[in-house]
């Protein structure tokens, strides 16, 4: 089964993954930026952040367990992980098989469990409250992540990610309605998992609001580097997830070497304008108080139910 | 399964039907909920006059036009009109928090959708898949005439139960004989005008719309 | 053309006393409208009587014994309740409670009222049955809140809220067995006529049918005033003009039940189990035991009497869930009397409450010596509906509990047990407002006490003696739903 082809794309797409994730960062901070007449820090701003962060020196407090050293490994871990298995270039990795969908959310709750954990080893108090807030968007906002995976898994008859994009950009045109359903509730538990701007804001260190950016406030060096960087992968896997289930047109598939430009291509251009309607999305709407948060993701679990629930309902 | 289009796009305003409803019971704000009802309306309008397209049943062309001109139109109008009357822009409050109520219409979604499969497998038309969608949106209503507080909310609850109502009888029999359709029309906007005069009296009396001051008559 | 008149007189009614029922004249107005109707009605039932059952205008209407006899009944009571209403309106106008304006619009929708009753017991169309009883709720829910305090208007609105809800879900129902219908008898207009659904009731859909008569029992079981459905019907009968209790109570009720009954017709046909007869059932002995409990803790007695409606209806309900010919008999007498009786009651007590100026039960005593004729009819009310031998309530209920003996004998101590509590407990405050030290005043218009007496007596008489033509007819629509 494992062939060069495959070997390749899986090569090529974990790698991709780790160099792009940051560039694409960058690329939803230009656009922000230009949407609010800023002339912007350029694309390769995070690049530039991440290497100055790796030439300094790690911090750690006195009381700090080793479980607080290893979270920024397990977090890249992870993070890389679901990056490569997503296929965002090709359908034939040989890695997939390791992680269905279900694993794949298993994947991204290990790494919040992971962060959670060394939020609170510190002991400040900025910590356990990010923790806090964290698993609070976390349980509302896995149970929604989960419904929408199952909606299109339930179109393909498979959990394989790899399966599912098959399926999806195989089928002839149709209206689904429990797609559009689910598609929905993926951006909104996108926004909500990355820290963006309805949910969380990634730009302001503000005590009353933040989360993502309270759990990490004791990292520095090339710990904080690699949360950084984690957390571009992470986008970058979010956004690979959204456009393998709701727009999968032109990725490789098999092992067809002429088809990889053309997969590279696509990526690119779906990537820009995903990015450029984050940016815009997040430019337009206003952050919410802290405690509408748990309202907006049950919103998006009501949706994917609702999207799951019309599949069958259409099916019978 | 092969799907025309229509039927496509009948499924596709079904669900958008039962989204508003659930955006209805989330919903905060009077002025909203009159345009989603109304939305609500042009939704029903549109699938009515796709199904009568597709099956070449003219009344329903009918019950479209009535549907249009009385839900989008003319009920909202009225409502407008009350409100603006009475003062009443101000916030929705709800007996319950709205993620419980919604996790509450979920369950009654589900509890809808078991109810209505087994007669819609028996159903021969095009928009069979529909009648559980129908039937969540008329128990969503009821949902949500049970967990607001104020009249007119509730109003607008009973309004959209009957746009429930009206989407079953669309979706599972192509409507009823335009006789009672026309009756359920006219029982729906006397009911309005009721309602209308129903809420200067109330205000007359207690200076509010809210139904928490009409709580007096109980058992004791 | 009979059946034009009968629902024509009282349409007409509503419309002409709209322009002039704020006038001098008006309740004498619709007194005659309703004594009109009262005749046409007559008519009907005699060419009913001497043809047999008919369709008309189009298979649009149609007439049977079943429907006659309450249409004759609806008639009646109307009749002698707009008689009631003309002193006992004007008593409430000079007492400021109301005003021309109003007036008018009671006269108006109390005729408007008349017509959707008959409409609904009338009409062939299941779906215009329903916009009937809808209609009947909105003609009215103004008149519950006529008084416009506070109380009367939260009566009005919880009214209105619960009926119209209720009836949403009969909708339902009804759009289902349309859907059922429709695949015997082809789509149209002939799919919701009850003459033809009665006749291909066994092919019908068993499944569906199932379901829509859950939602049918609860929509109109909301009207009739079942448990645990009934929260409207205390306050709007307390709250509103006694007029209108008396009409909501006698009338409404078995019309709404009427809904009902006819749809377990169909629904038996098609199930041939007996499904719909034990809902019908449990639903009925609950509403008498939560009603006879609920009875001793009445202060208002226009509230009491609500109750013990609630309490008679779920003794019918639960007579014709039994079904048979016996208890479809009873069940049908006992609407007959039970409305007789408990208008006559209302009657009684609008006058005494009028007297004494307050519906409180404490605060009304010895109305025998004020005014005898008020506190007998009174009693005798009390009498008829604890079923006391010899009034026809107790020819009815006797007839119903030992057919309960026999079929359903586990029911029996249920509804023994709550007939014993309701006779306790209205005995026990009726016994003092009518003998004992005296509050009352006098009224400035002579109380109308005649129908209160032609109601009891004919109460009476149904308990001595059934005439044979009356009998055979209560038999023949037993025949039809039993």
């Amino acid at each position: 089964m494992i062939d060069a082809a495959g070997i390749a794309f899986q090569i090529v797409q974990s790698v991709l993954a780790v160099l792009i994730g940051p560039l694409y960062v960058g690329w939803v901070n230009q656009c922000r930026a230009w949407l609010q007449n800023r002339s912007g820090p350029g694309l390769l701003q995070p690049y530039y952040m991440l290497a100055r962060l790796f030439h300094k020196e790690p911090v750690i407090a006195e009381h700090a367990s080793p479980l607080f050293r290893a979270t920024p490994y397990v977090l890249f871990g992870c993070m890389w992980l679901a990056g490569g298995i997503v296929p965002a270039l090709a359908t034939d990795l040989p890695f997939a098989p390791a992680a269905d969908i279900i694993a794949l959310v298993g994947v991204f709750a290990l790494a919040r469990v992971f962060l959670s954990l060394a939020a609170l080893d510190i002991g400040t108090s900025f910590g356990g409250l990010g923790a806090r807030r964290e698993m609070m968007v976390g349980f509302l906002a896995e149970p929604a992540m989960l419904m929408t995976l199952f909606t299109a898994a339930f179109i393909s008859n498979s959990t394989a990610l790899t399966t599912i994009v098959e399926t999806l950009a195989h089928r002839e045109f149709a209206i689904y309605p429990s797609l559009a359903f689910a598609a929905v509730a993926f951006l909104m538990v996108l926004l909500a998992e990355n820290a963006r701007v309805p949910v969380d804001n990634p730009a302001t260190h503000l005590e009353l609001t933040m989360i993502h950016e309270a759990m990490i406030l004791e990292y520095s060096g090339r710990h904080l580097a690699l949360i950084e960087w984690a957390s571009a992968i992470k986008l970058f896997a979010y956004t690979a997830i959204g456009i393998a289930l709701f727009a999968p047109w032109g990725i490789a598939e098999g092992s067809n070497w002429s088809a990889l430009p053309v997969a590279l291509v696509a990526l690119a251009a779906k990537l820009v304008l995903a990015g450029a309607g984050l940016a815009a999305l997040e430019t337009v709407s206003a952050k919410f108080r802290l405690f509408r948060a748990p309202e907006f993701l049950s919103t998006a679990f009501l949706l994917a139910v609702l999207g799951m629930l019309i599949h069958f309902l259409g099916r019978g | 399964m092969t799907t025309s289009l229509s039927q496509q796009l009948v499924n596709l305003l079904a669900a958008a039907l039962l989204l508003i409803a659930f955006a209805m019971l989330s919903q905060r704000r009077v002025l909203s909920l009159i345009r989603l009802f109304a939305w609500q309306g042009m939704a029903l309008g549109a699938s009515t006059a796709i199904v009568a397209y597709s099956t070449a049943q003219h009344h329903l062309y009918y019950s479209a036009a009535l549907t249009v001109a009385l839900k989008v139109v003319l009920l909202p109008w009225i409502l407008h009109r009350l409100i603006d009357k009475l003062y009443v822009r101000w916030d929705v409050e709800t007996l319950i928090n709205i993620p419980t109520t919604m996790l509450v219409g979920i369950g009654l979604a589900i509890f809808a959708f078991a109810l209505a499969t087994p007669i819609s497998e028996m159903a021969s038309t095009v928009t069979h898949s529909t009648l559980g969608i129908a039937l969540a949106s008329v128990l969503l209503s009821f949902l949500m005439m049970i967990v607001r507080r104020k009249a007119v909310p509730q109003v607008i609850g009973f309004l959209s139960m009957e746009n429930g109502l009206f989407f079953a009888a669309t979706s599972a029999t192509y409507g009823m004989p335009l006789v009672v359709e026309l009756g359920v029309a006219l029982d729906v906007l006397v009911g309005t005008f009721i309602f209308g005069i129903f809420f200067f009296h109330i205000r007359e009396q207690f200076d509010s719309l809210e139904i928490r001051h009409m709580e007096k008559l109980k058992e004791d | 053309m009979e059946i034009a008149l009968v629902f024509g007189i009282p349409l007409l009614g509503g419309l002409v006393l709209a322009l002039v029922g704020h006038k001098r004249w008006a309740p004498e107005v619709n007194a005659l409208m309703s004594f009109a109707t009262f005749c046409a009605a007559a008519l009907l039932t005699a060419k009913v009587v001497a043809d047999g059952p008919m369709t008309a205008l189009d298979e649009q209407f149609f007439v049977d014994p079943f429907n006659v006899f309450l249409v004759a009944l609806t008639a009646f009571v109307g009749f002698t309740t707009a008689l009631f209403s003309r002193p006992y309106m004007r008593i409430e106008e000079h007492h400021g409670r109301v005003n021309a304006a109003r007036l008018r619009l009671y006269h108006s929708m109390y005729q408007l009222f008349s017509f959707t009753m008959v409409l609904c017991l009338l009409s062939n169309n299941v779906g215009i049955l329903w916009v009937a009883l809808e209609g009947a709720t909105l003609s009215t829910v103004l008149l519950v809140s006529l008084y416009r305090t506070p109380a009367s208007l939260e009566a009005a609105w919880k009214y209105f809220i619960l009926c119209s809800v209720g009836i949403a879900q009969a909708l339902f129902g009804v759009i289902l067995l349309y859907f059922a219908a429709e695949k015997v008898l082809g789509p149209g207009g002939t799919s919701l006529l009850w003459t033809h659904l009665y006749d291909v009731r066994h092919q019908l859909e068993p499944t569906v049918l199932s379901l829509a008569f859950v939602f049918l029992l609860v929509g109109y079981g909301t009207k009739v005033g079942l448990v645990p459905l009934h929260n409207w019907l205390p306050d709007a009968h307390a709250e509103g003009p006694t007029p209108i209790s008396a009409v909501l109570s006698g009338l409404l009720l078995n019309v709404a039940l009427y809904a009902v009954v006819r749809s377990k017709v169909l629904v038996d046909g098609a199930l041939g189990t007996g499904f719909s007869g034990n809902l019908m059932m449990g639903f009925g002995l609950l509403s008498v035991v939560v009603a006879a409990f609920f009875l001793s803790r009445q202060k208002d007695i226009k509230r009491m009497f609500a109750y013990s409606s609630i309490e008679h209806m779920g003794i019918m309900t639960f007579a014709f869930g039994m079904g048979g010919q016996v208890a479809a008999f009873a069940g049908l007498l006992h609407m007959t009397v039970h409305s007789l009786t408990k208008s006559a009651i209302f009657f009684a007590v609008g006058h005494a409450a009028q007297k004494v100026g307050t519906q409180v039960m404490d605060d009304i005593r010895g109305l025998v010596e004020i005014s005898p004729r008020v506190g007998w009819g009174l009693a005798l009310g009390t009498f008829a509906i604890l079923g006391m031998p010899p009034f026809g309530v107790f020819a009815s209920e006797f007839m119903i509990l030992t057919t309960a003996m026999h079929e359903h004998s586990w029911a029996t101590p249920f509804l023994l047990a709550a007939l014993g509590v309701a006779f306790a407990a209205i005995f026990r405050k009726v016994q003092p407002m009518v003998f004992g030290e005296t509050t009352a005043a006098r009224l400035p218009h002579p109380p109308a006490l005649a129908p209160v007496f032609v109601h009891l007596a004919l109460v009476l008489m149904l308990g001595l003696y059934i005439p044979p033509y009356l009998a055979g007819w209560y038999r023949q629509a037993a025949a039809l739903i039993g």
